[in-house]
Formats: structure tokens, sequence, C-alpha cells
């Protein structure tokens, strides 16, 4: 492998991960927030997919699609919370995970009813549907640099969210002490409608950019689902930073994977998860550093 | 009330083949499978407090080994070799992981344990030990034979059809028996408070280790039968769809009681079979389904029918 | 005892033998009369999911030649029932089942992918069911597992790519990388390139594979660049042929690096493949201009009737449709008379919109393969790519 077509490599890495990382992100979030196990999360990324490619059509234009797209979302991920997640806080996992996994089934039907079942393709904008000559056989389509560009941009702005607003603090903190932030008068049932709206948007945003790329299907979401559990387990529950981490280093293991040992990819992940768990059982990074 | 009530069952499933066509004696066959199944993972979730993800991965590795424990596709196995076989598998495939997973707690050993079934998957659906993502067969079912004689043909659906209410019934005893016992009284006190259980001098970790290595290996019981049946195995057998699949009958039947994982094992099954065939996007009312039960009805449908009958939630 | 009169009861059994065969010759002559009850046609195709598209295509081609017979086949009416097996082989016992064991169809026509197939041909084997293939190409259906029963008017996995490895060798290119879905019908494509690809001169350099249904090709398009070889040879079908022949445009390797393909990698995905699909090379046993009466009329009547355009799915949807009528003509409507069913079936000249096809002794298609190009949204015939190319049927025992 010679060093074009390695960086190209890297390429690829650094844009699946960071897209799983705007996905489980969110997940590490609400679960580290408001405990709740969200097993409907590769549904959100299945809509914003499925929403992209409908917009797109309606409008002809992919970028108001995606913006249409992420204010959609927020109102979704808002009123989700408020009239079905915030039951679950009482609840246990076991009893988290089957009410969510209901609601999958629902999300995959209600997107059958409107949309259909059929496979979709979405196109790139005319904008961004150049490619750069990278080496003298291939090029690198100029849209999947958007994609990974995007993604840190977003990335950069949850990080300052986190850090450096009082909206951040209140989250931080009710990362690490739900109670303790309750009992100082802050209105704990709108944080964590933000937190959950804000976790929608971002997973349904990862879905409408990657369109273009990766096809619109109905099996998408719970491809993505699995994976970004193990995002947010390597990470560790809660912190933003450790899905970072964890995210790009599933996205170099996937990529190179494939390309050198491509019967045992699907292993290596895997591996990696039981490995790190056994080593270090609560993640790389632990609860309080978000 | 309550025996009268399994007697009914029992007398029910037992002449159910002189009254049903085939396609509803295979898919109780099918859903006796799935009972047993539920119970094994009940034996961990409800009894010893142990959350699995990843149980299906002794049923699949048992169903593979129907394949792969044939010298050839053509070839009659003797189900009294195979089956072993195919238990001792994913008994042991279950005390390896069980030893490493149990390192672990809460949320945390939940996902160490799908991580490993999805290593099993992935073994199965990537790698050329059998047909990969198509899946395997076999064309030869095993035979009961003992010598000359020939007890029953597993390739017959009736057959078939009373093996599988004999499986069940047997495994349903054998829990209770174990569940009666020190062993299992030492589970029970294990989820209700392990540090005591600790101090009270337990090796808490041995006991979670027989318990998940008990489980897994009647795990493989049923994923032996359920390759059988039709012949067929596929990676999904081992997937994190499967391990979903039968957490949610056993919470759907009530958590802790064997009965509830039968019962959540018919109801789901037959709730799918149901809905599949009102309309084509029967996935709708079946998510709305599974919702409103685990809302509604905390202790399951067996806790459900407690309430109802006024009494106190007993343990199977 | 009295004395039997031998005599009478001689006649009395020559009268009854007479009577009933008097009968029977009744029967055969008015099917109308025997059957009064309709046909069921048990239609397992995926609905959903990456090859959703070809399966209505069958469909549609299916119910096109019925129609065009008035609505019967044989005689008889035609009651449909249909299972979507969504290309999951994990479904495809049970949905197989539901079919054969709560449907009672007399025969079934499916399916599209090679996994699920395996599944359907073992249950058909397993309740000598009926069953005509209307696509998938999994070599074993009509090799170890043949049976009498089971008839196939597709393809078999590995002709395509046969085809397609001659004319690569002919061109002189002399290295290749495959790429393809790493299941049965991807392996076997894979198989049939390579084995006359190889005897041509030719060196397959790597095999790539993405598992089913997966279409995140980028990092092995890297690869393919990496590699550098003189050609590629691709299987894929439905909407993964959609976007990798998209995403091998992008990548900018249409220009350095030859793409070629079984015909699967262009048919029924023109209108959505662009100008990326544009001078393609595949070979198949259909090409949308072969300028046959027969192919002509066929494409008019299916635009007419369905709005759209004509693949190679729609043509052997048509053709089961096709077999199975020649089959019931000759048993008079009667689907019990199982041996003459057969015996019609397989001897069956079906007129397809391919060209006159006949059946092999293991029940697959003999047939032209046409090396096509891809030029103004149309998969155009440049010539033959292989005369009578039989699916060599190794491991069958019948016939």
């Amino acid at each position: 492998m010679d060093l074009p077509i390695f960086l190209i490599q890297v390429l690829n890495s650094v844009q699946y991960g960071l897209l799983l990382f705007l996905v489980a992100s969110g997940l590490t979030l609400i679960f580290g927030i408001m405990g709740v196990v969200n097993l409907a999360h590769g549904s959100f990324y299945m809509l914003g997919a499925y929403t992209a490619f409908t917009l797109s059509s309606l409008t002809g234009n992919l970028f108001t699609a995606i913006a249409l797209g992420v204010v959609l979302a927020v109102a979704f991920g808002y009123v989700l919370e408020w009239v079905f997640f915030s039951f679950l806080y009482r609840r246990d996992h076991l009893q988290q995970v089957l009410l969510t996994y209901g609601l999958i089934l629902v999300f995959e039907e209600i997107r059958s009813l409107t949309v259909g079942d059929d496979v979709h393709g979405v196109s790139v904008p005319a904008s961004l549907s150049a490619s750069l000559p990278l080496g003298s056989t291939m090029s690198y389509p100029i849209y999947n640099l958007f994609i990974s560009v995007a993604c840190l941009v977003v990335a950069t702005l949850l990080f300052l969210l986190l850090r450096k607003t009082r909206l951040g603090m209140m989250i931080r903190a009710g990362a690490s002490n739900r109670e303790m932030v309750r009992s100082l008068g802050i209105d704990i049932d709108f944080l964590f409608r933000v937190v959950f709206a804000l976790g929608v948007a971002l997973a349904a945003f990862a879905g409408m950019i990657a369109a273009p790329a990766s096809s619109v299907y109905p099996g998408m979401g719970n491809q993505v689902l699995i994976i970004c559990f193990v995002v947010v387990v390597i990470g560790g529950i809660g912190s933003v930073t450790g899905a970072l981490v964890a995210a790009l280093l599933i996205g170099f293991i996937d990529t190179f994977g494939k390309v050198f040992l491509p019967d045992y990819s699907g292993i290596l992940v895997y591996l990696l998860m039981a490995v790190i768990l056994v080593w270090r059982p609560e993640g790389l990074f632990r609860e309080n550093a978000v | 009330m309550r025996r009268v009530l399994l007697a009914i069952a029992l007398l029910a499933l037992a002449i159910l083949p002189l009254v049903a066509g085939k396609f509803y004696v295979d898919l109780f066959a099918k859903i006796m499978i799935m009972a047993v199944f539920a119970m094994s993972l009940d034996l961990l979730v409800g009894v010893t407090g142990l959350v699995s993800l990843g149980h299906a991965a002794f049923f699949g590795l048992a169903s593979y080994m129907v394949v792969l424990a044939a010298p050839d596709k053509y070839a009659a196995v003797s189900l009294w070799t195979s089956l072993p076989i195919a238990i001792a598998a994913s008994a042991l495939l279950a005390f390896v992981i069980g030893a490493l997973a149990l390192r672990t707690r809460g949320v945390y050993f939940i996902m160490v344990t799908l991580a490993f079934s999805q290593m099993v998957y992935f073994v199965f659906h990537d790698t050329k030990i059998a047909g990969g993502s198509d899946g395997a067969y076999i064309y030869v079912k095993p035979q009961a034979n003992v010598g000359a004689w020939s007890p029953f043909d597993l390739g017959n659906g009736t057959h078939f059809y009373y093996a599988m209410l004999a499986l069940l019934v047997l495994t349903f005893a054998l829990l209770r028996l174990l569940l009666a016992s020190r062993f299992g009284h030492a589970l029970r006190g294990i989820r209700s408070n392990e540090q005591r259980m600790r101090a009270l001098g337990f090796n808490t970790y041995a006991y979670k280790l027989a318990a998940f290595t008990v489980a897994g290996a009647i795990a493989g019981a049923a994923g032996y039968f359920a390759a059988v049946q039709f012949g067929v195995v596929n990676p999904e057998m081992a997937s994190w769809h499967q391990s979903a699949n039968v957490l949610l009958m056993v919470i759907l039947g009530g958590v802790g009681n064997l009965l509830g994982a039968v019962v959540g094992a018919f109801a789901l099954v037959l709730a799918q079979d149901f809905f599949s065939s009102l309309t084509k996007h029967w996935l709708l009312p079946m998510g709305a389904f599974v919702i409103i039960a685990v809302m509604l009805l905390p202790g399951g449908l067996i806790g459900a029918w407690q309430a109802l009958r006024g009494g106190r939630s007993g343990h199977g | 005892m009295a004395g039997i009169d031998h005599g009478q009861q001689r006649r009395r059994i020559v009268q009854a033998l007479g009577a009933a065969s008097a009968l029977g010759a009744l029967g055969a002559a008015a099917p109308a009369f025997a059957q009064s009850t309709k046909l069921k046609v048990g239609f397992m195709l995926p609905y959903t999911g990456t090859y959703a598209a070809l399966g209505r295509a069958i469909e549609n081609g299916f119910k096109l030649y019925v129609n065009e017979q008035g609505g019967k086949l044989g005689g008889r009416e035609i009651e449909y029932f249909t299972v979507d097996d969504e290309s999951e082989p994990a479904k495809a016992a049970d949905n197989v089942n539901k079919l054969i064991k709560r449907d009672n169809v007399d025969v079934i026509v499916g399916t599209v992918h090679s996994g699920v197939q395996m599944a359907i041909v073992k249950a058909a084997r397993d309740n000598n069911t009926l069953l005509i293939i209307p696509n998938a190409g999994v070599d074993e259906a009509t090799g170890p597992l043949c049976a009498p029963n089971i008839f196939r008017v597709s393809f078999s996995n590995s002709q395509p790519g046969l085809a397609m490895g001659i004319v690569a060798a002919l061109r002189g290119y002399k290295t290749a990388v495959t790429i393809t879905w790493k299941y049965a019908a991807g392996e076997q494509s894979i198989g049939g390139f390579k084995e006359t690809f190889e005897k041509g001169g030719g060196k397959v350099l790597k095999e790539l594979y993405v598992p089913f249904p997966n279409v995140e090709f980028q990092a092995l398009l890297t690869e393919i660049a990496s590699i550098k070889p003189t050609c590629t040879y691709a299987f894929f079908a439905g909407g993964g042929a959609v976007k990798f022949v998209k995403d091998y445009a992008a990548a900018g390797l249409k220009d350095k690096v030859p793409l070629l393909g079984a015909g699967f990698l262009t048919d029924g995905t023109l209108d959505a493949q662009g100008g990326a699909a544009d001078g393609l090379l595949t070979t198949l046993h259909y090409a949308d201009n072969l300028t046959t009466p027969r192919n002509t009329a066929f494409r008019l009547a299916y635009a007419k009737a369905y709005s759209s355009k004509a693949d190679v799915y729609a043509v052997q949807g048509y053709d089961s449709a096709q077999l199975l009528g020649i089959g019931l003509r000759a048993v008079g409507g009667d689907i019990g008379q199982r041996p003459l069913l057969i015996r019609a079936m397989a001897a069956a000249e079906i007129d397809s919109p391919r060209g006159k096809i006949t059946l092999s002794p293991s029940h697959n298609v003999v047939q032209d393969f046409y090396l096509r190009k891809v030029e103004n949204g149309e998969n155009k015939s440049i010539g033959l790519a292989a005369k009578s190319l039989a699916d060599p049927g190794r491991g069958c025992t019948m016939g």
C-alpha cells in the first residue's frame, strides 16, 4: 500500500469515524444524563436519511433539505421526549430496552407507510459533485470531504456548547449528578427535553449528510445502532470526548480491517470492545469527563 | 386453579396435531423450542439477575453444530450423539464467555455479552466455516434410532412436535428442581443482594458462572432442534435480534417466573403470526403491542394474571 | 358355488373399462368441466430491500403473460398468493412454509436472492411442490439439488461470468480484480469469470467482497485503485448496482480501470445511474434493443401495462408464466398429473422475448449470451458473447 492510498484510507476512516461520533454523541448524552437506554437511536439516523431524501426531492436542493430537516428533528425530539421518553426515566433498564425496541418497530412501519420500502439514492449537490484526483489512479469525491468537514464543525460546536455555555454546564452537571442538579432548582425537565432534542438532531443530521454517500435503505438504522452502542460503551457512558476517541478508533479498525482482514473485520470491532471492557470495565473515559 | 389451567393447557398442546393443519403443528413446535430458549434466559435474568443480551450465541452455536458435526450434507447422524455434542459446545462457549463477562457488572455486563455474541455471529457470517450469510443446510435429519428400533422420526412433523413437547416439559421440570434446590436459592439470593451473599461466604462468581453455563447449555438444546426442524441454519440465529427477541419473551411473560417465559414465548410468536397475517405493515401493531404490554404490565402477562386474581406474585 | 359365467363377467369388465375410458376422454377434452377451482400460484419474491424492483418486475412480467391469455393458463383461472421474502435467507424457511403449508399453493414462483432460493429449493424437494425459478441463479438448484419438480427460466450464476471472462481475455485484459457481495450469487458469478478469464490467459489479482446488502464501497474502491488492475469485474444488482456504478465513477476509476460486469449491473438501473453507466460493457442473456418482433411487442405491451421499461427480470417473469402455461395446456389444466406435466415442461420450447429457449436435462435454460454496451440509457447488444451456453449442471443426477 503506497502513501497516497494509505492517506485515502485514513480519510475514509476519519469520515466514517466522525459520522459515527455524531450519532453516538447523542446516544451517550441521553444515556449518561437521563439514564435511558435508547435502542431507537438508530431510527433517528434512518429517519434523518429518509427526510433528506423526501425533502431534497421536494425542494431540489440538498442544503435546504438538511436545514429544514434539522429544524424538524429538533421539534420531533422535543415532542417525543415529552410524550414518550419522559415516562421511561422511572423504569429499569430492562423495560427501557423493550419499550425503545417497540419504538423501533413503530418507526420502521411509519417510514414504510409514508415513504415505502425501496432503497433510494440521494443525489450529491452539483456544487460538491466533483472529485479530487489523489494519486495516479484514484479521485476522492469532494462530497466525502464535505461530510468530514461538516462533522468536525458540528463536533466543535458541540464541545463549545458543553464547555463554554451555561446550558452546557448544566448538562455536564446533570451527567454526573442528576439529583444535585434538581435540588439546585434547575428545571430538570426542560434540561432533559433539550438534551434529548439535541441527541435526536445530531443523529438525524448525520443521517442527512451521509445519505448521498451511503444510500437510503430500510435497515440502515439497525446497522448503525449496534456500532453506536459499542462506541458509547468503549468511550464511557456519558462522555462525549470518549465517544469521539472511540468512534475514530472504530473508524480506523473497520476501514483497515476491511482491506487487510476482510473475513475478520466484523469480529475485530467487538473483540476491541470485549478487550477494553474486561480491562477497563467503565470505558476509556469515565462519566465525569464530558 | 393454577394446576387445572396448566393441565388444560398441556392437554390442548397434546391434542393439537390431531386437530390443526401442518402449518400450525410446525408453528407450535417452533414456539415450544423458543419457550425452552426463553426459560434458559429467565434462569439468568429472572432468577440470578443477570441481564444478558447475548444469549443467542449459545442458541446459534448449537444450531451450527448440527451442520458442522455431520460428515457431509447427506449423512445420517444419530440424535443421541449429535445432541450431546451440540449441548456440550454451547456449554463450553458459555463457560468461556461467562468467565470473562462476569468480571463486569450492570449495563457493562449487558454490553459485554452483546459483544461476545456479535463475535460469534460474525464468525458464522463472514468466514468460510459454513455458508456465510446464506446459511447452511442438512438434507437428512438426525436419526433417533437405537440399534434397530426407531422410536420416532424427526423428519415427521407430528413426531417432531411431540418430541418438542417432551423437551418443553422435561426442561420445565428440570429447572423447577434446580430452582427448589440450594443452588437455586443461592441464585435468588444473589439477585436480591449479592454483597450479602458474599458476606455469608458464598463464592458468588462461581455461582453466577455455573448459572450462565447451565443457561447456555439449555439454550444449546433449543438451538439444536431449531436447526433440525427445517434443516436450515443461518447466522441470524446468533444475532442480537434473536437475543432481543428472546429477552422480550421473558419480560413479556413475567420475569422470574418459569411459566412466564413459556407464556411469553407463546404470546410473542402468536402475536407476530397474527399481526403479520393481518397486514403487510404488521410491525406497527406489533411495536404498539410491545410498548403497551411493557408499559401497563410491569410484571408481564403472568403478573397481570396474578394481579387480576388478587394473589401475590409467586415464583414459578 | 354354482357355475360362474366367466363370459358375462368378462363382458361386464370390458364394458366398465369402456365406460371409464370414455369418461376419461371426455374429461381430457373438456378441462373446464374437470377443474372449476382456481390454480394457486404462490409468489415468493422480494418486495422490500435492495431487490424490490426486481421482484416487482418479475411479478409484472408473469401477470402480463397471464392477462394476454385472458387471465387463464391451461384453462384455469389463477389465484395469486404472495410472500415478501425481503431477500433474507434467515426467514426463508418460515416464509416458504407459509406458501406450502398454510396457503397450499400448487406452484411456487420465486425468487431473486440465491441464498433465499436454497431454502425454497429445499422445501420444494421436501414437499414435492412444483417450483419455477424466475431469477436466482444459485448453481445448486440445477446442479446437486436438481429435481423433476424444479425448473429455472433465468440463468445460473456462473453463466454471465463465464461469458464475460471469455470477452475480457479476447480483449487483451491481462489482470483483473473482482468485487461483489459475499453470498452464493456473487461467489458463483466471480467463479465463472475467473474460470474463463484465466483459461484465456488472464489473472485475477484479488477478489473483494462486501457483506450483503452493504453498499459502503469506499474502502474497497480505494483498494482497487491501489492494485491497479487492467479491468474490474463486478456483480451487483438492484439498488446495490446503482450505488456501485455511481461510486465507481465518482472515485475516478471509470476511465482508468474499465468496469466489466454481469448484466445485472446495468439492468433495470440505468435511469438511476445516469451518466455514470455510459459505455459500460456487460454480458447477459437479454438486451433491450433485440429487434425481434417478439421482443418489440413484449416491450411495448409491458410499457403500456406498467409505465416502465421492461428489463431482464420482467422477461424472466414472463417466461415463467409461459413455461407454466405450456405444462398446464399439456395436462388440460389438471396440475395433479405430475409426470405428464413435467415431461411437457422439460421439453418446452419457449418463445421468449430474448429468443427461443429450451431447457437442459437439469431444467436450466440453454441460451445465447449477448455482449452489451450502455448507450443512451439502453443496454445495446453489440454482439454475442457466447452461443447456446448451457449451464454445466455439475452434480445433477437427472436426465
